[in-house]
């Protein structure tokens, strides 16, 4: 017996929508008789783009987080649903039972991850079921990963050692997206976004840009360092928010630089000229 | 009844189709299965790299089923209610009247009364027709089949179109290296092998794949980009605004201001020539002029050295980021992504947008086209191995009659009896206030002077006429084409006596019909295709990992009283008496066997086979070499790519370009000729300031802010926004608010701050054209001074219906946009040189 998980790549997410209007496409107006209801045509959202813009001009990146159910082995739609409306498959989905569970608005607001959305003209709790429907019959993914032009969303048996997302998952590279829950999440991610600091040396006295000069960061009790590269840029990524850092910059012949950043949000610094 | 599963096209990839009792339920790309072929792994740096073992969607045809059952299809045919064929037409009303639903007979009575009757009166000529791309998708019953084969065998005024999305190219780089057969833009075969393995940088310049390499190959090549990324290709980004892909895989941003390319691109020429930084033997032995250009670039001719500092006040951006742009590039081997039909950026619609298509290819023939990892490479959205010598014809391959190939009397090029042509881009001046003037026929892929030839409307003598009548089939010009209140006071014109609108959906134009045929989508009837295949002049382009043929089923009856084109255009041409000349007795399906055996499927799969299964996928010869694209010509051998409609093939000068002297022209010999004292597209290509620039400062003390509108993302032109409502659920295409979907204006927040606007508030954006309202979207991602806005809104929304200069509340941004060309001999449009002004709307 599988039991079924996803891991998302942010890095090949490139926020284009199939996931969400696939999603639409099998669900708006389709019932799948004990797995879920029909979604309204339109106005549900069992999977979720959240775009976040990162860093200023010029210098900014974009990355797109997929939400969806999170498939929790210690689920809290399951703890508030009565009736034992809301279950786990022995595949490890979980399912709302869209006949049990009309009525039980409490569902909603049970997930803390806010993927259960309420079906008004149906008075249902609703959400993503992996595509359970299909699986049974033979299908090997949910749609929204069927439908992925980059593969960004991998599925798989996490019982099955040899399936690309045990591996991923050994490797120690994924995450949860909300740790301090604490629930068990079957859906994991790698490369959510975290800080950086980027910026471009110059040297000022002939207006060139400093290519492979070494950029030091530092923090209580961390210590990193890059170089610069063609454009005379660097970058520290992957640095935790909410961090005092020290950049200090050393070139022969220049005054050293040393900028105070915290990591409240990514920072782009800009220029940073080199006096002599 | 039991689920069946069809197969279907779509311009935005190929679908299997769901129908459960008659009804379309869901779609799905095509997962290939074991039998299928077409595998291809490239190696490169100790890596192997694979085709994905299945087609692609792009989004906008993810939920296409909402788009055939929209509650925005026309349902039925209608007259304009104060539209009387026989008495008063009230032309003025167009755009602001009501219809009345009337019988396929009488609608096709009038259609076809009216045709007799314009032609009586002012002869055949005038009468013009147009169809859009891409409403929907099929080789036969779609764009080039039924109504360019009624027009051409009735006789009409071809309606030209300009080369849209790529005008730079077309009218600029031709003179620069010839491909005058693929519109200007180069090909690009086997590049993506070249480029993986060789190539150690790629500059986008002005170009966002993820965006709109989808407008026929889907989503196929986007893992190409992050291939790059694996392979630590560096990535570039040359760009107003951090596009889709720059944001998904782009290491460097350079922002420039709108319309200055052509400026930087002379500066990283100076620093290659101040440095000796390019390659000598390749500009000695494959290009003629340099030696004049050098002199220009470092400032001989003028006194003005086209140096990064120069550059720098121009584009507003720092004279060391130049500098060190033009060194990265010249010290990696670099590919060069623009042109193609992904040269949709912007760069290469603006004004004297020829100048920069042409410094483009210049700039990488100082580094070497065509030697290992060097070229230009298309949008990085094309160039898999694929088997081009398998012989299917594409849309486009016959011209404007799809069922030449196989028909007994073709109806292109020779049965049109009418020499008269008038141009897409000036038509409303044609009707309006004819005679018109420019150069170039079209789509000019014929000869390499057809892009010089002078034109004329009406055509002087007795064979020309001012056109009465259209027949618009599919689309809306209202927000692709500049200035489009232009059509508004065209189509509401006396002079225009009929005007038809035949489509599925009510577009934006569909009001300013007399008559409204509705028409099924290709769900609803049969047909075949290529995915993704212009053919033509689209040859050797198909910018998917594999050649994929289509049956296209058809999945459910014609919808309310819609017709599959090919139905109307029969009736009518019964009507006129030449039916039997139009079908020439063949139904729909014997017209796609005759396809079918003309092609080479029949040498790998049968009919029967092919139609059940609904696709199939060219396998790829055992012996297939790659051939790349000009490393023919940077080694000085015959032509070796699979580009049949090249000239010089099997002449003595197949190891050269198309160019008159065969090599890269520094200085165009072609322009020369034609007119060495263009002071807009000199023979000596350079940065010319834009009639509507950043420095026009007649215009900028008013409207401050340069506006670019690329191609949509979320809809193929204008045929997916306001149909398929779940687009509008996509922040990134419309933002709900108030009850409405409002299209999103991209402001700085520095102007944004300055205006008193949030994020989130309703805006106007305005200049002396018009006014569009949206919904502003402040982000870091556009530079300072630029706004940005897709073009194709869907949904003209006048808040006075009827008036041509009424604010526009559903983001039609072309109505803002100049209706001035390119340049006084390159008649492009250039919707990317455009001043307007941003403020709080508060009603």
């Amino acid at each position: 017996m599988a039991k079924y998980g996803m891991i998302v790549d942010i890095t090949k997410c490139t926020g284009c929508y199939n996931c969400f209007l696939t999603c639409r496409d099998e669900f708006a107006g389709n019932e799948y008789p004990g797995y879920s209801a029909a979604q309204p045509i339109t106005g549900m959202n069992w999977i979720r783009l959240i775009e976040r813009e990162r860093g200023q001009y010029p210098v900014v990146k974009v990355a797109y987080i997929p939400v969806t159910c999170m498939q929790c082995e210690d689920a809290p739609c399951i703890k508030v649903a009565q009736e034992k409306a809301v279950y786990e498959r022995s595949d490890g989905i979980i399912i709302i039972d869209p006949v049990k569970a009309k009525g039980q608005k409490q569902i909603v607001s049970g997930c803390p991850y806010r993927v259960i959305e309420w079906n008004e003209e149906k008075q249902l709790p609703q959400k993503c079921t992996f595509c359970a429907h299909m699986l049974d019959q033979g299908e090997k993914v949910p749609r929204c990963v069927e439908s992925c032009p980059t593969d960004a969303l991998i599925f798989g048996d996490l019982d099955d050692p040899e399936s690309e997302i045990s591996k991923l998952l050994a490797s120690g590279a994924t995450e949860v997206l909300h740790p301090e829950f604490g629930m068990k999440e079957k859906v994991r991610y790698i490369s959510l976004p975290k800080k950086f600091i980027a910026g471009t040396v110059i040297y000022g006295d002939v207006d060139e840009v400093a290519v492979g000069l070494t950029v030091k960061l530092s923090s209580n009790g961390d210590s990193l360092s890059t170089k610069t590269n063609g454009f005379g840029d660097f970058e520290f990524e992957g640095l935790a928010d909410n961090i005092d850092y020290n950049l200090v910059i050393e070139a022969p012949g220049y005054k050293s630089r040393s900028i105070k950043v915290k990591t409240m949000k990514d920072v782009s610094l800009g220029e940073i000229v080199l006096k002599k | 009844m039991a689920e069946q599963v069809y197969t279907q096209c779509t311009v935005g990839g190929p679908v299997k189709v769901y129908v459960e009792n008659g009804v379309i339920k869901r779609m799905r790309p095509i997962i290939f299965d074991d039998n299928d072929k077409g595998g291809w792994t490239i190696e490169a740096k100790g890596k192997k790299f694979s085709d994905p073992r299945r087609t692609t969607l792009n989004p906008y045809v993810v939920g296409e089923r909402m788009r055939v059952y929209s509650e925005n299809r026309i349902k039925y045919p209608y007259r304009r209610k104060n539209f009387n064929p026989n008495g008063e037409r009230h032309p003025e009303l167009r755009g602001k009247d009501e219809y009345v639903r009337i019988s396929w007979d009488e609608a096709l009575d009038i259609v076809a009364g009216e045709i007799k009757r314009i032609r009586e009166t002012y002869g055949p000529a005038a009468i013009t027709a147009m169809a859009s791309s891409h409403h929907n998708w099929g080789l036969l019953y779609y764009k080039m089949g039924p109504y360019p084969r009624f027009y051409n065998i009735l006789g009409y005024t071809e309606l030209l179109d300009n080369p849209d999305s790529w005008e730079g190219w077309h009218w600029g780089a031709i003179h620069a290296w010839g491909y005058y057969w693929k519109l200007g833009h180069s090909d690009n075969f086997d590049i993506l092998g070249d480029a993986l393995q060789n190539t150690e940088q790629v500059m986008f310049w002005s170009v966002d794949p993820n965006t709109s390499a989808g407008g026929y190959c889907a989503q196929d090549t986007t893992i190409w980009r992050h291939w790059l990324r694996e392979l630590g290709i560096q990535r570039v980004f040359i760009d107003p605004y951090c596009n889709a892909t720059a944001a998904h895989v782009g290491e460097k941003w350079i922002a420039l201001r709108p319309g200055t390319d052509a400026a930087m691109a002379e500066a990283i020429a100076y620093v290659w020539i101040n440095e000796g930084t390019y390659d000598k033997w390749f500009v000695e032995n494959r290009t003629v002029g340099f030696e004049q250009f050098k002199a220009h670039i470092v400032g001989e001719d003028d006194g003005i050295p086209r140096t990064p500092h120069w550059a720098a006040r121009i584009c507003d951006v720092p004279a060391h980021t130049i500098t060190a742009l033009a060194r990265e590039w010249a010290a990696k081997k670099t590919m060069l992504a623009c042109g193609a039909m992904y040269g949709t950026g912007g760069a290469c619609r603006s004004a004297y947008a020829t100048e920069w298509a042409r410094l483009m290819v210049l700039l990488i023939a100082m580094q070497g086209l065509g030697k290992p990892g060097v070229n230009i490479w298309g949008g990085v959205g094309m160039g898999a191995p694929l088997d081009f010598n398998f012989n299917m014809p594409g849309y486009a391959s016959a011209g404007w009659d799809a069922f030449a190939t196989v028909a007994k009397h073709p109806a292109f090029p020779d049965r049109n009896t009418v020499t008269q042509k008038v141009y897409r881009i000036l038509l409303p001046e044609a009707i309006l206030n004819p005679p018109i003037h420019w150069h170039g026929e079209g789509f000019c892929g014929q000869y390499f002077d057809q892009n010089l030839k002078p034109m004329t409307y009406p055509e002087p003598g007795p064979n020309g006429a001012e056109i009465k009548m259209i027949h618009r089939h599919g689309g809306s010009f209202i927000s692709t084409m500049t200035d489009t209140s232009r059509w508004v006071r065209m189509y509401q014109s006396p002079k225009l006596e009929f005007v038809v609108m035949q489509d599925c959906h009510w577009q934006s134009e569909t009001r300013f019909g007399d008559v409204i045929l509705p028409a099924s989508t290709n769900f609803e009837h049969m047909d075949l295709s290529e995915w993704t295949a212009a053919g033509g002049y689209g040859h050797g382009n198909a910018g998917t990992n594999h050649r994929v043929m289509i049956f296209q089923h058809k999945c459910i009856d014609p919808l309310w009283e819609s017709k599959p084109d090919w139905q109307i255009y029969r009736a009518l041409a019964d009507r006129l008496g030449f039916l039997e000349e139009y079908d020439e007795g063949n139904s729909e399906e014997e017209w796609m066997r005759k396809i079918f055996d003309y092609s080479d499927l029949p040498k790998h799969i049968s009919y029967e086979d092919f139609k059940k299964k609904g696709y199939f996928v060219v396998p790829l010869p055992d012996d297939y070499k790659p051939t790349v694209s000009n490393r023919w010509f940077y080694e000085g051998r015959p032509c070796d790519t699979p580009d049949p409609l090249n000239p010089n093939l099997g002449t003595d000068r197949s190891h050269l370009l198309a160019t008159y002297s065969g090599k890269i022209e520094f200085v165009s010999e072609s322009l020369t000729k034609f007119d060495d004292n263009d002071k807009e597209r000199p023979p000596l290509p350079r940065y010319i300031p834009s009639w509507e620039g950043y420095n026009t400062r007649k215009l900028t003390k008013k409207y401050p802010l340069q506006m670019i509108t690329p191609h949509v993302r979320f809809s193929y032109h204008t045929h997916h926004d306001n149909k398929n409502i779940w687009l509008e659920d996509i922040p990134q295409h419309r933002i709900k608010k108030d009850g409405y979907s409002w299209w999103p204006v991209r402001i700085h927040p520095l102007d944004a701050e300055k205006r008193d606007i949030c994020h989130g508030d309703i805006v106007k954006v305005y200049n002396d054209r018009g006014a569009v309202l949206g919904i502003a979207f402040v982000t870091e991602r556009i530079r300072p001074g630029t706004i940005h806005s897709y073009q194709a809104g869907a949904k003209y929304d006048p808040l006075e219906p009827g008036n041509p200069g009424s604010i526009d509340k559903g983001g039609c941004m072309n109505l803002l946009t100049p209706s001035r060309l390119i340049s006084k001999n390159a008649p492009g449009m250039a919707n990317n040189s455009c001043l307007v002004e941003v403020c709080k709307w508060e009603v």
